[in-house]
């Protein structure tokens, strides 16, 4: 760009093009360092630090070196551009698309909805009550409190960065199966009798907040602000991940795994998704160690399987969720989403290619 | 005197809401008192979805964010 050449910005608008300038540098200087990553790694474990090119020890510190970063980079920018996208969508829009929806079509609306609408976990509560009273069916709300944990932006990036996007896409496309079919389960059983009473007292509080559209520049601010934040709060589990599966591709032999996570052990499945409940992680932290795990040998389905059980299942949301469902409730939604993640475990592990 | 009202059940954003509250009200010498809502039944009174809210003299201003203190001290000013 000729920067003496005079920007055509609107009058009114100055920050909107310097807020997308800043983002274009940005994004050139993010290509620059993405594709330092690998040199750099390599001269910094067999140069500087003078490791045996293909010794355990060379091969676990060039892997680190080289992950690490690379993840990172790859977190800040996709989750900037997630933020961006979801800033299109908040938890109030999707309660009003939601509203009025049937079973069947408000499960598959509800799940896909789940991937996009920015969630916590901490306000799973506030969420379902809210989802309840504007009169969402409970089948369709448990959809979208499926499918948000589940399918994070998180876990995508991480899966994309370590296995490419085929992978990824496989994860996302069968999060939200499990995602429609347990919420439409789930809403068969009469759900109502194990929802706390409290959570139908009283009419929905009127108006709820009322946010002005955002511009370019608060979306653009805001998404910054929440990608400084995820990878704030994720980044030393990348680390600590990356450095356990580091050690695992140095020095854990070919096919070690083969016999107790590989294909042919079917225990393995349900074992990994009974393991993955109580473990409370991010994806952050485990996919680099399954990453590790599948070098050697693992089953790819056993993996995802357990993944899918450490984010998608997490005891402490059950605990959060507590609030609201009896514990009836929550042995159900344990099973069903259990039982659906083994099933796509076995699945995985029939279809795919070694 | 404006009652300041943080709905949420203990979590990170909410403690990071009332400490924000908290210093733009001593820096830009607010008058307001800071209650804190944890009980779920009372916080759907204002319709939240996400935590942590803010209310300021009973009316929702903000959710599942925590505003930049120059936003902040603006909410905090109750609106007519």
């Amino acid at each position: 760009m000729n920067s003496s050449a005079p920007l055509p910005v609107l009058p009114d608008r100055p920050h909107t093009a310097r807020a997308f300038a800043l983002v274009a540098l940005a994004a050139v200087a993010w290509v620059f360092a993405y594709s330092v990553v690998q040199p750099l790694a390599d001269w910094l474990a067999y140069g500087l630090l003078g490791l045996a090119q293909g010794s355990p020890l060379g091969a676990s510190v060039a892997f680190f070196l080289y992950d690490v970063p690379k993840i990172l980079l790859l977190l800040s920018g996709m989750i900037f551009v997630i933020s961006v996208i979801q800033s299109f969508f908040s938890p109030e829009r999707t309660r009003a698309f939601l509203s009025g929806k049937r079973q069947g079509v408000g499960n598959v609306l509800a799940a896909a909805l789940g991937i996009v609408t920015p969630f916590c976990s901490c306000s799973a509560v506030p969420l379902f009550i809210g989802f309840v009273k504007a009169g969402i069916p409970l089948g369709v709300t448990f959809s979208f409190l499926i499918a948000a944990p589940l399918v994070n932006e998180v876990a995508l990036v991480l899966l994309f960065g370590m296995f490419g996007w085929q992978v990824a896409a496989l994860y996302a496309a069968t999060g939200v199966t499990i995602a429609i079919f347990a919420g439409a389960l789930i809403g068969r059983t009469r759900p109502e009798r194990f929802v706390e009473a409290f959570v139908f007292e009283g009419m929905a509080g009127a108006g709820g907040l009322v946010e002005e559209k955002p511009s370019w520049v608060e979306r653009l601010r805001a998404a910054w602000q929440s990608t400084r934040e995820i990878v704030g709060k994720v980044w030393l589990y990348v680390v600590i991940g990356i450095a356990v599966g580091a050690g695992i591709h140095g020095f854990v032999p070919e096919d070690a795994l083969a016999g107790i996570m590989g294909r042919d052990a079917w225990w393995s499945v349900p074992a990994a998704v009974l393991l993955g409940i109580p473990l409370y992680s991010n994806a952050a932290g485990v996919v680099p160690v399954v990453q590790a795990l599948v070098a050697k040998g693992a089953a790819l389905g056993t993996v995802l399987a357990f993944m899918m059980a450490v984010v998608g299942l997490s005891l402490p949301e059950m605990i959060i969720l507590r609030r609201v469902l009896k514990p009836r409730l929550i042995a159900t939604f344990i099973g069903v989403v259990g039982a659906g993640i083994i099933f796509t475990g076995y699945l995985f592990n029939l279809v795919l290619p070694r | 005197m404006t009652n300041v009202k943080i709905l949420g059940a203990g979590c990170a954003n909410c403690k990071r809401l009332e400490q924000s509250v908290r210093r733009v009200a001593e820096a830009r010498h607010l008058d307001l008192t800071v209650e804190k809502v944890t009980d779920y039944a009372e916080m759907m009174k204002w319709n939240i979805l996400q935590t942590p809210g803010l209310v300021v003299e009973d009316k929702l201003v903000s959710a599942g964010r925590i505003p930049k203190d120059d936003e902040l001290a603006r909410l905090l000013v109750p609106q007519a």
